[in-house]
């Protein structure tokens, strides 16, 4: 996993707790406005949002975009193994085939879904896990804290990529959906301390503390109060996080640890699985990287800006 | 050396302007060597790019193609094949008798051949060996050691449970081998073909501890011998395994009883990577690689690259477990999924050039195959019909591809499950698809009999039947589970026999009446093709004829 | 200090304890390995099974593990079973080590001298068209995939430039002593022994140096910019300092403090990073052994590579936290 930053910590886990920090001593609402305010003039953050917008689109309406049907072999008299040959462009077929003689085009467009699926779904496990971890621990403290940060301290001591090869090799048959959990997984420890940074961070402020004097119950504190207000850098994390899911899950595929069941197709695995014909196929390769190039810079510029606009420390 | 010296000398200069002192400093280095490292011409190497690292050299305890590959180099067996052919000629031995019986084998044996440690060829260096196999111990006698000789001779000679083929052998002059069987079998002499049954010097064998197998953890520990000093008669004698640049080197051997070998070394370069080796062998890294893809060979001959086609030897076929689904013991059922498969369009599209639809399950070449035996023709509305007169209409089946793996025989496992499957739709079987890693669950679940329907094949040892047919179907508890059939131990007693028919003109009759049952009667399973693989090298190496075997030698190539 | 170092080393420990009974026990409960490596598609139900027996792995996963950790204290890892069969996974490792090490050092040496000084001209240059064209460089450099990109350079570059695409020297014969190539060639004095491994690095390591690129030059960008505000460049500007000396006494040797970060934090992601370029390159290194073990499913090698980079990857970053102490004095106070 990459995600540069602008943020100057002293190593992973502090680099987090910094970023939990910042939201801390945000005076909520007054903050997100602004930072709308800044994101909506911001061409940068613009552009992402239109790359991501039309890429949400079309994923959407693939199945009735696409012209054919992407899973049925049907350009495989064209397809000669012994001459390497595929389907050229042809009516109907603007990419031409891929090597079972299926429409390439209809696969890209359709791949989106999929694509789509595997980032949404691993940050949303990503997160789901990380917000009980880092819920549990900052929200509790004591000894629950301690035992939650020991796991996730065992879990960044791996390197997260390695980690996702690691889970997906666990599996006894590889599918989509441990793709995407081997992605999921090593996101968990980053939201996990993110959350529980700000939570830590939040549990002698202001607020918190005149709730608490206000006799509002623990839970209701921890919800109402102490979660919404973290908020903003787990949102900036999930929108990095879309892109790292969407190119590691390319690069699981790459090892063979990726999804072997290519009817329903998905980019990451276009690309993983045509190694082979890199050099003698190129398009087969290029297309399906150039989308997952665009996307996940589309992801990584709307999450720097709303980085830059949400910690008004990096604001300039 | 592979690059041209002005690409570099340009590159050079670009990183000269960067500024990085190290690489700077090579530029005048490379001026000291001068041209010397040039090219090959003068002594002549050959490095080929070899897929994995050789397990061992020891080729009796070798069950792998890597280690096959290597140890053929430095050894030689009683008997060797034809170059090109699966066909037995002499080597070590110049010719043998065999008594009626089939069970007394004499071998006369070639005169002034040494080893590589210079000790003499002889009987008694034959009888050591067969000895030495007979009476390995412990460890060495687990299937995963002595792989080929317990699926091709049996036991021991302490493990009386399990008879052995092998009964004893004598030394009647230092040029006469006598070797008693217990039993005729078609495998004679053509087993001792197989590299695995190579001839090592006894003195080697016994300085360097040649049986100390052991277990270690999970795992089988081999002595110096197998590691270091693999002691043949071959044209090559072993050189080095330098690990960290994963390069095996052996060299000529001089002192060669035959004619000695043109090329003063040969490299193997370990290169894992398909697409890797295509890039090395074009960049001139490498002057061949085995197995190059069958989508690249139009490309690579028309680089002016050599590609040997090899006869096919092997079969792939769609097996069928009658265990989990009783409408698989159906004939009709089992016709029909030939029926329904378009294996012509799959030959055409999926398999490389000269691959052919099987007729049976074996190629062309082996003793036994029948030449009048066809394939059906496909017609999904046949299959459609054998499926509702077996009253299996709304069949489905659990249908198994391996990831993770390509073979000879199914250079692409995904490619060729796609084709099949969707076959089998069209025919209205429904298919619940299921893939697992080769050696992380596929052949455990195959074996296991977990499947309905599984891919897989085989590649052949030599040209008898038995090594096809009587691996398959040899036993009733086999992964085509034919025992859960009437005729399951019918065609396991059946093959047996044939085996042990000690009169070739009367086996060969044998094999090819068992080869039409198996078709029109049986059909455990379902031929699919027969795929030739090939192996690359550039213009300038001649002398390798390509083996159905994969048994090229390169004690006949020359470089330029 | 010391008594710091030694918590982190106890709780290295204790992580690699931890983790390596997960992935035993886990590895273990997977169908196939060892069985399946070393009989191939001739095993029989028979030969499966005895397999099994002889090799121990019937006993439940609690016996086996302590047998393992047992022979794993005399340094016996298990053996493999498909990167390089029959070899002991800790040879395995070591033989292979030094060529990652040599990799992904020359890919941080490029990540940095290149992404310092871009950095610090863009910091310089705020706002302008460089800045602005290298921020977006470097997201562009993050979002493509490594192993796309390595192909990318090994099909186009190699043939322009005259580069091999796989390995880690020619057959010329070089000595070798101490496993990494570059550094025998110099003691050895074998000039094109060393130029030839170089040779045989540079396509790769760009490739690599992508990961730590980005990130070294968007914090040294950063860097640079928080200490360019900071009081004490003020006061230099206003002592009347010319810009080259402000430029080596405060702003670079501040902006350090990051750099060195990154390169603990990168450690993790160029491990990863060396799976898929040496895969790619054909480079026989700690990266290429684990792709083939994932391929093959080579437990043992597997199951040790995986305790190896967790043990690099903290050692690292150990080593990064105490080197902060000379770096920046105000730490070792604290």
């Amino acid at each position: 996993m990459v995600t540069p930053t602008d943020k100057v910590g002293r190593n992973k886990k502090d680099r987090i707790d910094a970023l939990a920090a910042s939201s801390a001593d945000d005076a909520g609402v007054s903050l997100a406005a602004s930072a709308w305010r800044t994101l909506r003039s911001s061409p940068v953050f613009l552009t992402g949002a239109v790359i991501i917008g039309l890429f949400v689109l079309i994923s959407l309406f693939a199945p009735w975009l696409a012209p054919q049907d992407p899973s049925q072999p049907m350009l495989i008299d064209q397809v000669v193994k012994a001459r390497n040959e595929i389907p050229p462009p042809q009516d109907g077929h603007p990419l031409g085939g891929d090597l079972q003689g299926r429409d390439f085009f209809s696969r890209l467009l359709v791949g989106s879904q999929q694509t789509l699926i595997v980032g949404v779904l691993a940050t949303l496990i990503g997160l789901t896990g990380g917000l009980t971890l880092g819920t549990l621990a900052g929200a509790l403290g004591g000894w629950v804290d301690s035992a939650v940060m020991r796991i996730v301290d065992v879990m960044l001591s791996l390197p997260s990529l390695l980690l996702a090869f690691s889970i997906s090799a666990l599996f006894a048959s590889p599918n989509q959906f441990t793709v995407i959990v081997a992605v999921a997984v090593v996101q968990i420890p980053v939201f996990a301390r993110l959350l529980r940074g700000s939570m830590l961070a939040q549990r002698h402020s202001d607020h918190v503390l005149a709730a608490t004097a206000l006799g509002v119950k623990p839970g209701a504190i921890v919800f109402r109060h102490m979660l919404p207000n973290s908020l903003g850098p787990v949102i900036v994390q999930s929108t990095l996080v879309l892109a790292t899911a969407i190119i590691d899950a390319a690069a699981l595929s790459f090892l063979g640890l990726g999804n072997p069941d290519d009817r329903i197709p998905e980019w990451g695995q276009m690309l993983g699985d045509v190694q082979n014909v890199f050099d003698t196929h190129p398009h087969l390769a290029v297309w399906p990287a150039g989308c997952i190039i665009v996307v996940a810079l589309g992801f990584t510029l709307m999450g720097e800006t709303l980085r830059e606009a949400l910690d008004p420390k990096s604001r300039r | 050396m592979a690059h041209s010296r002005t690409a570099r000398r340009r590159w050079t200069a670009a990183i000269g302007l960067t500024g990085v002192a190290a690489l700077a400093l090579s530029a005048c280095a490379q001026s000291e060597r001068g041209d010397e490292s040039g090219s090959g011409k003068s002594g002549g190497t050959l490095t080929f790019g070899a897929a994995g690292a050789p397990k061992l050299f020891d080729p009796f305890y070798a069950t792998d193609g890597e280690t096959f590959r290597v140890s053929r180099q430095l050894f030689e067996g009683l008997v060797g094949f034809k170059p090109g052919t699966a066909d037995v000629e002499p080597a070590l031995a110049t010719k043998w008798d065999s008594s009626s019986d089939g069970k007394t084998w004499t071998f006369t044996l070639k005169e002034n051949v040494k080893f590589h440690d210079g000790t003499p060829f002889n009987a008694e260096a034959v009888c050591a060996n067969f000895d030495r196999w007979y009476n390995q111990k412990g460890a060495a006698q687990s299937e995963a050691v002595s792989q080929y000789w317990l699926d091709n001779f049996g036991g021991f000679a302490d493990t009386p449970d399990k008879p052995s083929l092998f009964k004893s052998c004598a030394a009647k002059d230092p040029k006469t081998a006598v070797v008693e069987l217990t039993s005729a079998t078609s495998q004679f002499p053509s087993v001792l073909g197989f590299t695995s049954f190579s001839i090592s010097s006894p003195e080697a064998l016994k300085k360097y501890d040649a049986d100390n197998v052991a277990t270690a953890g999970d795992a089988f520990t081999y002595p110096a011998y197998a590691k270091e000093h693999p002691t043949g008669t071959g044209p090559f004698k072993f050189g080095k395994f330098d690990e960290a640049n994963n390069v095996v080197e052996i060299v000529r051997n001089d002192d060669y009883h035959g004619t000695k070998a043109k090329l003063d070394r040969v490299v193997f370069k370990i290169i894992p990577d398909e697409t890797a080796r295509k890039q090395a062998l074009k960049a001139g890294d490498i002057d061949g690689y085995d197995l190059p893809n069958a989508a690249d060979w139009a490309g690579l001959k028309s680089d002016g690259f050599d590609v040997k086609v090899r006869p096919p030897f092997n079969v792939l076929y769609l097996g069928i477990n009658q265990s989990n689904n009783p409408k698989l013991q159906d004939l009709k059922v089992r016709q029909a999924l030939e029926y329904a498969i378009n294996r012509e369009q799959l030959v055409k599209s999926q398999l490389p050039e000269g691959a052919t639809v099987a007729t049976q399950f074996m190629p062309p070449g082996v003793d036994g195959y029948d030449k009048s035996l066809t394939a059906v023709k496909f017609d999904t509305e046949k299959a459609k019909t054998l499926l509702a007169e077996a009253g299996a209409s709304d069949l489905t089946l659990k249908f198994y591809w391996p990831t993770e793996v390509t073979r000879p025989y199914m250079p692409s496992p995904k490619d060729l499950y796609g084709a099949i499957a969707g076959d089998l739709q069209k025919a209205g079987v429904k298919v619940e698809a299921v893939s697992k890693p080769w050696n992380g669950g596929y052949l455990t679940d195959v074996d296991g009999h977990v499947p309905d329907l599984f891919l897989l094949g085989w590649t052949g040892d030599n040209g008898t039947a038995h090594n096809w047919v009587g691996t398959f179907f040899g036993r009733t508890d086999n992964r085509f589970s034919t025992g859960k059939s009437p005729w399951g131990e019918t065609l396991a007693t059946s093959l047996a026999a044939a085996n042990a028919e000690p009169d070739a003109d009367k086996r060969t009759k044998l094999y090819e009446d068992l080869n039409k049952k198996l078709m029109q009667e049986y059909l455990p399973a379902i031929a699919i093709s027969h795929s030739p693989p090939a192996i690359v090298f550039k213009k300038e190496i001649q002398g390798v004829t390509p083996s159905p075997l994969t048994d090229e030698r390169f004690g006949t190539a020359s470089k330029g | 200090m010391l008594r710091y170092t030694i918590r982190r080393l106890i709780q290295l420990v204790g992580v690699v304890l931890v983790l390596s009974l997960l992935l035993f026990a886990w590895l273990r409960a997977l169908p196939g390995g060892p069985v399946s490596a070393l009989l191939g598609e001739r095993a029989t139900p028979e030969s499966r099974e005895a397999l099994t027996r002889q090799l121990g792995l019937d006993q439940p996963i609690v016996v086996q593990y302590f047998k393992f950790l047992g022979r794993a204290l005399s340094g016996d890892f298990g053996t493999s079973t498909g990167v390089q069969p029959g070899k002991p996974a800790m040879d395995v490792f070591l033989q292979r080590f030094p060529a990652t090490i040599e990799l992904s050092f020359l890919a941080i040496v490029i990540a940095i001298a290149i992404g310092i000084p871009l950095g610090y001209m863009a910091a310089k240059r705020r706002g302008g068209w460089f800045d602005n064209l290298s921020v977006g460089g470097s997201l562009i450099g993050v979002a493509v995939p490594v192993f796309f990109l390595a192909y990318v350079l090994k099909d186009t570059l190699s043939s322009v430039l005259g580069l091999p695409t796989e390995g880690r020297q020619d057959e010329i014969g070089a000595t070798r002593v101490t496993g990494f190539f570059v550094f025998d060639g110099v003691i050895t004095q074998e000039w094109d022994a060393v130029w030839n491994s170089i040779e045989h690095l540079i396509l790769p390591a760009v490739a690599l140096a992508t990961i730590p690129f980005a990130v070294v030059f968007r914090i040294t960008r950063a860097a640079v910019l928080d200490v360019l505000e900071e009081d004490y460049v003020r006061t230099a500007e206003s002592k009347g300092l010319t810009a080259p000396t402000i430029r080596r006494r405060h702003v670079l040797r501040n902006a350090m403090l990051p750099v060195v970060t990154t390169i603990g934090l990168q450690t993790g992601a160029l491990l990863a990073g060396a799976v898929l370029t040496e895969k790619v390159f054909s480079l026989p290194g700690v990266g290429q052994a684990l792709a083939i073990g994932f391929e093959r499913r080579d437990y043992p090698v597997l199951l040790l590579l995986i305790i190896m980079a967790t043990v690099v990857y903290v050692l690292v970053n150990l080593l990064v936290d105490l080197s902060y102490a000379f770096i920046d004095p105000r730490i070792r106070t604290r």
